[in-house]
């Protein structure tokens, strides 16, 4: 039991770790971005693939992957975001805009991995022993990327309630319209967020490639999972990502261990549907506002 | 009067003429006029619903593939048309059981949620099969021949685009536009949202389940992970996209090139096919986001204004 919460909850700080990107994209940068899990497998096929040709182990790889994401979304954000935000100004179509747009964008970056990489899974065995924690024995990739994943987000959390440029970010997910009365420049902050989100789905893709199999067609149930925390957790709130998702990592897990491994999509869209339906604007989620 | 008359007569004899071309063709050619037509009942179908109201539903594959799975279970045990009508039965259930959880929810929840439904619907029935009934995969033998099969897709691409007419003259099409437009104008103006949007999404849905068990017998072998294919879902969206969801005839416009192109490209650049397929969604949402009927329209407009000026 103790072995199966701690699994859980080393999953759920990964998912915690990729929804909190995710609610950087959509509620900062207002973009809807069904891609999101394909950047994050693609990370770890960056991962793969500098430890097994390069010999550069995953931990260093975050120091080109992370960066190399970074720019990624940045472009991104400019070729193909930026024009949709201006057409929208007058439409308000962003929302379903960038949900198509990013769609295409899903599929180039799949078709992209499947030519490349091919369509098997992979894996590569980095720090694969048994760690004791609390009588349970926990594999060391795991409990690494966990230790991972909670730098990441603590300093994440810290910079972006600490500081006077996380304030910022913060103000334009409170209130878009106020912003720019206060001299804040949207269209730059909105880049930002929107290249640290695509930074975080590519350190969660990173961490998972420690310790689980992947393929490039996985992406799409990435995004899936990140969006219901999103979802679950409220829109544009850290915290609530983060909770709700530790929690979806140890239901998930529960399930896979004491019902049947097959059934962890459907659980977790049970709980998505619940939450929705009780609490429409999420767990941690203001009144509902839209 | 006179020119309704003409204009039935018209797509009577257009009928005729789309169901006696298999006759001329071979096999082959009979094969991509029948893809065609389903795709064209496929995408108007879908822009039933997600047109006018403007919620983009992902969850074609989802419907398309309970109707193949229908088929697959139930053609052994049943006649041919009581595996039809269970199919549909099958998917209104479903379809109202989702419309009844998720329509009230603002768009983009709706939107994750279609997305998610059909990888969710996949995962139970592989549960299920592995589980339950111990096989994975199932073989359809049903004395049905590619003709038939077309004849089936063309009566209910015919009929999906008689619907789509018949509620844009209605009060139903009304309703439609108004909540496309603003949906707290709507409500204010007394319109019932929910049940103008579940009896359109389960009208859609119902029309898609049927395809996808008319079209199952092409296969012959039906496992999960072919009939829940995401990229039909896909397809779907982009042909009505690109005819314009809004306009009658606009799905059924984009669903004709667009599969052709598609048959090309997976024939000629099967491993490259994911890429340009997505290269082209994006090319479609930038230069055309209303439709290419609605962007003829609007530079015939503009033409016709220029005219008048000079």
């Amino acid at each position: 039991m103790i072995a199966t919460l701690i699994t859980g909850l080393v999953l759920g700080g990964t998912y915690a770790l990729v929804a909190m990107g995710l609610t950087l994209q959509y509620g900062i940068s207002r973009i809807m971005n069904l891609a999101y899990g394909e950047i994050l497998i693609f990370a770890a096929f960056a991962a793969f693939l500098l430890f097994s040709t390069f010999g550069i182990n995953p931990i260093l790889g975050l120091g080109i992957i992370l960066p190399a994401a970074f720019a990624f979304g940045y472009v991104i954000y400019g070729v193909m975001m930026r024009p949709l935000v201006t057409r929208s100004k007058k439409s308000g179509t962003l929302e379903v805009d960038s949900i198509l747009a990013t769609f295409g964008l899903l599929f180039v970056i799949q078709g992209v991995m499947l030519v490349t990489f091919g369509s098997n899974y992979t894996s590569y065995s980095f720090l694969n022993t048994g760690i004791n924690v609390l009588g349970a024995n926990v594999a060391a990739n795991r409990l690494l990327a966990f230790a991972l994943a909670v730098i990441i987000g603590a300093t994440l959390f810290t910079v972006l309630t600490r500081t006077r440029w996380g304030t910022t970010i913060r103000a334009i997910a409170v209130n878009l319209d106020a912003a720019p009365l206060v001299g804040i420049d949207v269209n730059r902050t909105a880049r930002f967020a929107f290249a640290l989100g695509t930074m975080l789905a590519a350190s969660g893709g990173v961490m998972i490639s420690m310790y689980q199999t992947f393929n490039a067609s996985m992406g799409v149930v990435f995004t899936m999972k990140a969006l219901v925390i999103v979802i679950m957790g409220g829109l544009g709130n850290l915290m609530g990502a983060l909770i709700a998702g530790l929690l979806l990592g140890v239901v998930e897990t529960l399930v896979a261990t004491y019902v049947d491994p097959g059934l962890t999509l459907a659980a977790t869209y049970c709980l998505f549907l619940v939450v929705l339906l009780w609490k429409p604007a999420g767990l941690f989620g203001k009144a509902a506002g839209r | 009067m006179t020119r309704t008359i003409l204009v039935s007569i018209l797509v009577v004899l257009g009928l005729a003429a789309l169901a006696w071309m298999p006759t001329q063709l071979g096999a082959y050619g009979v094969g991509l006029l029948l893809g065609m037509t389903g795709y064209v009942a496929l995408a108007s179908a879908w822009a039933l619903f997600s047109g006018p109201t403007r919620y983009v539903s992902l969850a074609t594959v989802a419907f398309f593939g309970i109707g193949a799975y229908t088929v697959a279970v139930l053609s052994e045990t049943l006649p041919y048309w009581a595996v039809l009508m269970a199919a549909a039965a099958i998917g209104l259930a479903v379809a109202l059981i989702v419309g009844l959880a998720t329509l009230r929810l603002a768009g983009v929840y709706f939107v994750i949620f279609t997305f998610g439904l059909a990888e969710l619907i996949r995962q139970l029935v592989t549960w299920y099969e592995v589980n339950i009934t111990g096989t994975l995969g199932r073989y359809i033998f049903l004395p049905i021949t590619a003709e038939q099969i077309y004849w089936q897709l063309l009566a209910i691409a015919a009929v999906t685009i008689a619907i789509g007419w018949l509620i844009s003259r209605s009060r139903l099409g009304l309703a439609l536009k108004v909540i496309g437009d603003d949906e707290t104008v709507a409500a204010h103006t007394g319109i019932n949202i929910a049940g103008v949007k579940l009896a359109l999404f389960a009208v859609s849905a119902t029309i898609i389940t049927l395809v996808g068990a008319i079209q199952a017998p092409r296969w012959t072998y039906v496992e999960p992970s072919i009939v829940f294919n995401p990229t039909i879902s896909f397809l779907t969206l982009i042909m009505a996209l690109l005819g314009g969801a809004n306009r009658l005839w606009g799905p059924a416009l984009g669903a004709i090139p667009l599969f052709l192109l598609f048959e090309w490209l997976s024939a000629n650049f099967p491993n490259h096919y994911s890429i340009i397929l997505g290269l082209l969604f994006i090319a479609i949402v930038f230069v055309v986001p209303r439709g290419v009927l609605a962007g003829v329209e609007d530079g015939w407009k503009h033409l016709k204004r220029r005219g008048e000026a000079a």
